[in-house]
């Protein structure tokens, strides 16, 4: 009896030497971002969206019937640390990565895994030029970058709204005049609408009556403003009290209870863009829920994008039927999957289609979200 | 040329809630060369008062005009007692000391009454509601100026009438003027000079809350931060006209609110500070003690 007990423990022991050597066989998911450090809040609930992640895929029997593995590394946000945590994802023998967090480590990062082919999917690198400048055609994001909201907001003026001038002013901040710069940009790429105003304001100034009237003198239709609520409520009921007619087109920064209240009956008719609302998403909510029932806290910043960049990578591998880096980027590229940011895929360059920003129309006092 | 009545009329209103706070500035240092930095945050604590007062009234259903005229008074009644009581613990008793030692309290009061309405009321943008109606015969022109610009410029004329009729005719003014000649002499021939300090706080304090009331209606909100920035430009209004002048202050805030409406409205709002700040060096190197400033001697 005592000899079978011997020998069936040593099978068992051979089969579990076995499975270990089979792991070679895994799919490796790397994950990277500020796991320490000051800024270790916005990297540790996309690493847990990926446990979550991968905890429920291999409970399921894996991706193209092999177990997922993480590769979890710390890059601390910093760009000097995040090339040698991709040097050493790729020497791991990552196949994909979710990461990076920040958009200038994500930068630093990014031609190494490009040499090494391997496709990357950051939760929260908005930096514009990441995918727009064409450098990078193994990065993806399934978070909206900077510059949607003032795309979003100037196609809004020339496609629903058909205006033909208009006028753009910021509040001379980084954010404000961000916006605004993007703006400008997409308004000066179009052929059928004119800026004929671009400005800055003071912000705090005692009252925008000159400039107001400036935006009346040029016969602006809209005002595209860049800033945040306190600035827009002046605008608007100044608008209101001096009867200038123009529609006021802002952004997220204004998009908050604050201007409701403040601008009052001025703030009705205004467009703000604004994140999508993500309540309606079932996925969403069950995947707080998972995070909930595990962890017993909320799950904080960049976890729903974290969550669809995991569950994006691991579609896109399972739809190529292998980790061969141009059948995954061609998968991502084609392949609808549902997340918690919604459904998406992504465009060719990288950027996921249909997530980040919606335009709100402020009515009776309350923002409606646009379809 | 409507461009030009806008731009003009949006100036003279902004300019003349400069010059009523401009004048509290000047007053002060007219009679003991102090520069009073909390004065902004007078005219802040008069707005948040009017802000309280127009909260209940209006629950008791007032009309817009009558709330008006009530927030007004008790924020005027707060903010002169605010002054009074601020001259008292923060300036009185430095009185003879070094110039910088009560420029340094003035200060300390500054930073003090922000926080303090700050952690009493609170850090956010709060919606003060529209007390001054459309009227209907403004409406052709309301354009160019509105009904709640006629209120502030009638408001402000009256106010500085009022002003100096107390100045010149009352036995209070006069103490007031023989204090700003010569302390030291008004106090040999049996002026307070105590009381009329007192008086000119209340005074400067009474004019910055009717300006804070004012400003708080016309633009719709208040916070714990406006009195900073409109002191700052009070200040340059009080300079430009010339420290220590009464109608110095009011025609330095006029300067100013026409210098910010046009340079915004001919030139660029990217600049509007550049412009007026510009203005004032300018002037003060052609005139250093201000337009209307005397050229006092350097008594030895």
């Amino acid at each position: 009896m005592k000899k079978m007990t011997v020998l069936i423990s040593t099978l068992a022991l051979a089969l579990s030497l076995s499975a270990t050597g089979f792991a070679a066989d895994t799919i490796k998911l790397g994950v990277a971002g500020p796991h320490s450090g000051d800024l270790a809040p916005y990297g540790i609930p996309a690493m847990k969206a990926a446990q979550l992640v991968v905890k429920q895929v291999n409970a399921k029997g894996g991706v193209l019937g092999k177990q997922v593995e993480l590769l979890i590394q710390d890059d601390q946000c910093k760009p000097e640390i995040a090339t040698n945590t991709a040097t050493k994802l790729v020497s791991d023998g990552a196949d994909v990565v979710l990461g990076h967090i920040c958009s200038g480590a994500t930068k630093a990062a990014l031609g190494i895994y490009k040499d090494a082919k391997i496709p990357v999917m950051s939760p929260s690198a908005t930096n514009p030029a990441l995918t727009q400048s064409g450098d990078y055609p193994n990065f993806f994001r399934t978070i909206a970058s900077d510059d949607i909201q003032a795309k979003l907001a100037v196609e809004f003026a020339i496609n629903q709204l058909g205006i033909e001038k208009v006028a753009v002013l910021h509040d001379k901040g980084d954010y404000g005049k961000g916006f605004a710069d993007f703006a400008k940009k997409y308004l000066d790429q179009s052929d059928k609408i004119e800026v004929v105003l671009f400005e800055g304001v003071t912000p705090g100034a005692m009252d925008y009556s000159s400039i107001v009237q400036k935006v009346r003198r040029n016969k602006a239709q809209a005002l595209i403003f860049g800033g945040y609520h306190p600035e827009a409520s002046k605008l608007v009921s100044q608008m209101a009290r001096k009867r200038v007619k123009a529609i006021f087109i802002s952004d997220d920064g204004v998009k908050d209870d604050s201007f409701l209240k403040v601008a009052g009956d001025a703030a009705d008719g205004a467009y703000v863009t604004g994140p999508r609302d993500l309540s309606t998403i079932p996925l969403n909510a069950a995947a707080t829920a998972e995070f909930k029932a595990e962890y017993g806290a909320e799950p904080g910043a960049f976890f729903q994008e974290g969550y669809a960049a995991a569950l994006a990578l691991l579609n896109g591998i399972e739809k190529a039927g292998s980790t061969d880096y141009d059948a995954v980027t061609k998968a991502l590229r084609s392949e609808y999957v549902e997340t918690p940011v919604g459904k998406v895929k992504f465009d060719s360059r990288g950027d996921a289609e249909g997530v980040g920003f919606s335009m709100y129309k402020v009515e009776n006092g309350a923002f409606t979200e646009l379809k | 040329m409507d461009y030009f009545l806008e731009l003009f009329f949006g100036g003279l209103t902004r300019g003349s809630i400069y010059a009523l706070i401009a004048l509290g500035y000047t007053m002060v240092y007219g009679i003991i060369q102090l520069i009073n930095f909390a004065h902004g945050e007078i005219y802040m604590i008069g707005a948040f008062v009017a802000l309280i007062v127009a909260g209940v009234c209006t629950i008791y259903g007032l009309s817009g005009v009558a709330i008006l005229i009530l927030a007004g008074a008790v924020a005027i009644v707060y903010a002169a007692a605010y002054g009074y009581t601020l001259e008292k613990i923060a300036y009185r008793p430095l009185r003879g000391s070094p110039r910088l030692s009560p420029l340094i309290s003035a200060i300390g009061m500054s930073i003090f009454l922000q926080n303090y309405v700050l952690l009493v009321q609170t850090a956010d943008y709060l919606p003060f509601p529209r007390l001054i109606p459309d009227f209907a015969f403004m409406e052709p022109v309301a354009h160019i100026i509105g009904s709640p610009e006629l209120v502030i410029l009638v408001t402000t004329v009256v106010t500085m009438i009022l002003l100096t009729l107390l100045i010149k005719k009352t036995r209070v003014g006069k103490g007031m003027r023989a204090t700003q000649q010569d302390m030291n002499m008004a106090r040999l021939v049996g002026v307070n000079v105590d009381r009329v300090i007192s008086m000119t706080f209340i005074i400067g304090s009474a004019l910055a809350a009717i300006a804070g009331v004012l400003v708080a209606s016309y633009i719709g909100q208040v916070n714990f931060y406006i009195g900073f920035l409109a002191g700052v430009k009070a200040f340059t209004a009080a300079v430009l006209g010339g420290i220590g002048s009464i109608p110095g202050a009011v025609l330095g805030g006029l300067v100013l609110g026409w210098a910010e409406s046009f340079s915004a409205g001919y030139i660029s709002s990217d600049y509007e500070d550049v412009f007026t700040f510009g203005l004032l060096v300018l002037i003060l190197i052609l005139r250093p003690s201000g337009i209307l400033g005397k050229v006092t001697k350097q008594k030895v």
